[in-house]
């Protein structure tokens, strides 16, 4: 083991090296780029023994690697916002065709409006593909979960594909400490990729992703990668266990954070997570009764861990970097069917929309949100946008100089 | 062209790659192609596939190939075909394959071909990616109702430029010519097909296996339902599309044209095109000349320029 300064996309990159990755098919996208760019340099330089393409886009890229993972290679890739929306017809190909690959999303916003800053729609979008997601909120834990991910797509009873989400510029340019294993290490954890089916390699003839155009059949193939996916949940905590007896880091699918006496608790996801800790951390030195929930696997959706922690609270406060033009925060929704039906469930569930295009939060909103929870408005369902007083006069000078109207 | 394999149709292999019963209309001329092209090419191959009326052919849990297949998207077979062959050279290079090679074959009709997927196409060719590519043309969308497609021959009646009022001709616009766009990047080897002569075809497809790099076919596909004509008459339409000169049969190495099938005599087009509902117009209920001279004025240009190349103008003996 080794320890190095390194970037969320530099780490990205060594956790591909890491997982002895056969096959990087690759486009540019900003910010991403350095993801590829690191492997680029290392497999040109023979220090790395794979092989990395530059395809035409984004679904070229997911083409080639959907078909590399069927012909038995293990396979890599990563993009952000419009590439990954992009290549979105092939997410549910390669789901679909249950191939165990892992590809890593660099949050960030998909234009109009443009930014190059996160927003998680982009990969929120993909969640009903069939890829398993997890959200990283530190360099280490890109590191661990890319492994992670491997090991649990590949596993026989699941055979399902992985997105594994960083935030770009917070997380894919920030620089912290991260924990690199021995390729020993990394290896008995993650052995070389054996395809648990005949592949396209193999003499005879098979049949990948052969026209099914019976409705039965088709709602069986369904029901099968759901199954796949559930069982995925299940395998977590044993694999991520033993990743833990190996290297001494624990990632449970939920996370709790001064959570245990809480009334009142946060939900958030990825690297956002660390600022809303440190509101927590705060908060709780005031003497308030708040603790911080941060999901680590969005896809399959941890339902019963995400009850057990919410159970018998006073209220929630479900943080959104996303939104679903014309319903709301996709967690928000996410975490109110999970509770419903739960018998003791939190009386007040809040929907917050904040950390859209990179947006800090601010000091003060993790009170307004604790405020708000104490006294919940009337309409609970409405989202409540975070956003400051000076950020909104600011907005309206800018309107004025567009010569749009100011309201 | 000199024949160095296939000298009658005896010498063709016996071995069927492609089993009967797929649910393909009867007569497909693209299905024609398929088997040739197959039988030519031998087994041990990894078909990639694009979305068209061929991915009706491994419908679960039958697949007809002795090769394998892989179904991609409508845009990007040519980036599947570059995933696997990287694969197979990987595993190749870990001593993971097992005895011999395998070939990998993108399958697209038209307008896979020439649209959505002319993307992925022209970056696998400009990547070098050692590969076939069988382009079965049926001149439209067939799989979805024959709809205009860039290869779409002017003139043609198609769901999408039906025969009205205000367009009394169907699509406007003449065909764009595939080959010389994928001729343009100097592939090794690119060459145009007719299931009509299967000779001309088996002896292009072992003349290509001998090139590393990008190995293109297209093959003039009759569709009898879009074609709007019985089933019948496909093979006797790939015939008369060479003999019009409409379809000329030739290939290019390394960028280099060269005619491999000149007809002693050119058939004027209106013998192909009046066989078909989709050019009925041009002729019923009142002929239009206009029309059917400009298809026959484009037919004659092309063989006069095509003369230096090594053809012969129409009309003229060798
Ligand atoms: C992205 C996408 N758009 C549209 C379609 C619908 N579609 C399926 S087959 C087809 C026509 C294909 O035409 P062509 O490539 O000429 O092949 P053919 O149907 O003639 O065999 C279309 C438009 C699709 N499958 N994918
Ligand atoms: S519609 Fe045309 S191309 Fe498609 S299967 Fe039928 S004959 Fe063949």
């Amino acid at each position: 083991m080794s320890r190095a300064l390194l970037t969320g996309n530099a780490t990205a990159a060594w956790a591909a090296r890491l997982a002895a990755v056969d096959y990087v098919p690759a486009f540019p996208i900003t910010p991403q780029t350095e993801i590829i760019e690191t492997l680029a340099r290392w497999i040109h330089a023979g220090e790395m023994r794979a092989r990395i393409v530059t395809m035409d886009s984004e679904h070229s890229m997911l083409t080639a690697a959907g078909a590399a993972a069927a012909t038995g290679v293990r396979v890599f890739t990563a993009t952000s916002s419009q590439g990954l929306l992009f290549g979105f017809e092939m997410l549910y190909a390669i789901a679909g065709l249950r191939l165990p690959l892992v590809l890593v999303n660099v949050s960030r916003g998909p234009a109009h409006p443009l930014t190059l800053e996160p927003d998680h729609s982009d990969v929120l979008s993909a969640r009903d593909a069939g890829f398993l997601q997890f959200h990283a909120e530190s360099c280490q834990e890109v590191l661990d979960s890319i492994l992670i991910a491997y090991r649990l797509a590949e596993h026989e009873r699941v055979l399902l594909p992985a997105i594994v989400n960083l935030d770009g510029f917070y997380l894919s340019y920030t620089r912290e400490a991260v924990d690199l294993p021995a390729p020993e290490e990394a290896g008995a954890f993650l052995p070389a990729f054996a395809p648990a089916y005949p592949a396209l390699c193999d003499p005879g003839s098979v049949a990948f992703g052969a026209a099914v155009l019976d409705s039965s059949l088709y709602t069986y193939f369904k029901h099968q990668m759901h199954l796949a996916a559930e069982a995925a949940l299940q395998l977590y905590p044993e694999i991520a266990a033993e990743f833990a007896s190996r290297f001494g880091r624990s990632h449970a699918a939920v996370e709790p954070f001064m959570l245990d006496d809480a009334d009142y608790a946060i939900v958030m996801t990825n690297s956002f997570a660390a600022m809303g800790k440190a509101e927590v951390r705060r908060l709780r030195s005031e003497g308030k009764k708040v603790g911080l929930v941060r999901l680590r696997m969005l896809r399959p959706f941890p339902h019963a861990e995400l009850r057990r922690l919410l159970a018998g609270r006073k209220g929630v406060a479900v943080v959104d970097q996303n939104i679903s033009v014309g319903k709301g925060g996709v967690l928000f929704s996410e975490i109110s069917s999970a509770l419903y039906g739960l018998a003791d469930r939190p009386p007040v569930l809040l929907s917050f929309i904040g950390g859209l295009g990179g947006r800090r939060f601010r000091p003060g909103e993790f009170d307004a949100m604790l405020e708000r929870l104490e006294n919940p408005p009337a309409d609970t369902a409405r989202a409540c946008w975070l956003f400051t007083e000076e950020e909104a006069r600011e907005i309206e000078r800018l309107l004025a100089i567009a010569g749009g109207a100011t309201t | 062209m000199k024949r160095e394999r296939y000298k009658s149709l005896r010498t063709l292999p016996r071995e069927e790659p492609l089993g009967p019963g797929g649910p393909l209309c009867a007569g497909c001329g693209g299905l024609l192609a398929l088997r040739l092209f197959h039988k030519a090419l031998g087994g041990n191959a990894v078909f990639v596939n694009a979305a068209g009326c061929c991915t009706l052919l491994a419908t679960y849990p039958f697949t007809p190939l002795r090769s394998s297949w892989i179904y991609t998207a409508m845009a990007s077979a040519p980036a599947g075909a570059q995933g696997v062959r990287d694969a197979l050279d990987i595993l190749a290079e870990k001593g993971k394959l097992g005895a011999g090679d395998r070939k990998v074959v993108v399958l697209t009709g038209d307008g896979a071909a020439q649209d959505i997927g002319l993307q992925s196409t022209m970056a696998a060719i400009h990547r070098g990616l050692d590969f076939y590519y069988l382009c079965y043309d049926n001149e439209a969308y067939g799989n979805t109702g024959f709809q205009t497609s860039a290869s779409t021959p002017y003139g043609s009646r198609t769901a999408t430029c039906p025969i009205a009022p205000l367009s009394p001709r169907g699509n406007p616009a003449p065909r764009r010519d595939l080959f010389e766009i994928w001729r343009a990047q100097k592939p090794p080897y690119v060459a145009t097909l007719s299931a009509a002569y299967p000779l001309d075809l088996a002896e292009k497809v072992f003349r290509a296996s001998k090139f590393a790099g990008p190995k293109l076919f297209i093959a003039l596909a009759p569709c009898p339902p879009g074609w709007d004509v019985d089933s019948e008459w496909a093979v006797e339409l790939a015939r008369l599309a060479v003999e019009t000169g409409i379809w000329p049969l030739k290939e290019a190495v390394h960028g280099e044209v060269s005619h491999t099938f000149v007809p002693r005599r050119f058939k004027p087009v209106e013998q192909y095109l009046s066989l078909q509902g989709r050019f009925r117009h041009l002729f019923e209920p009142k002929r239009d000349d206009a029309a059917i001279a400009l298809i026959q004025g484009a037919v004659d240009e092309y063989w006069k320029a095509a003369r230096p190349g090594g053809g012969r103008a129409p009309g003229e003996t060798p």
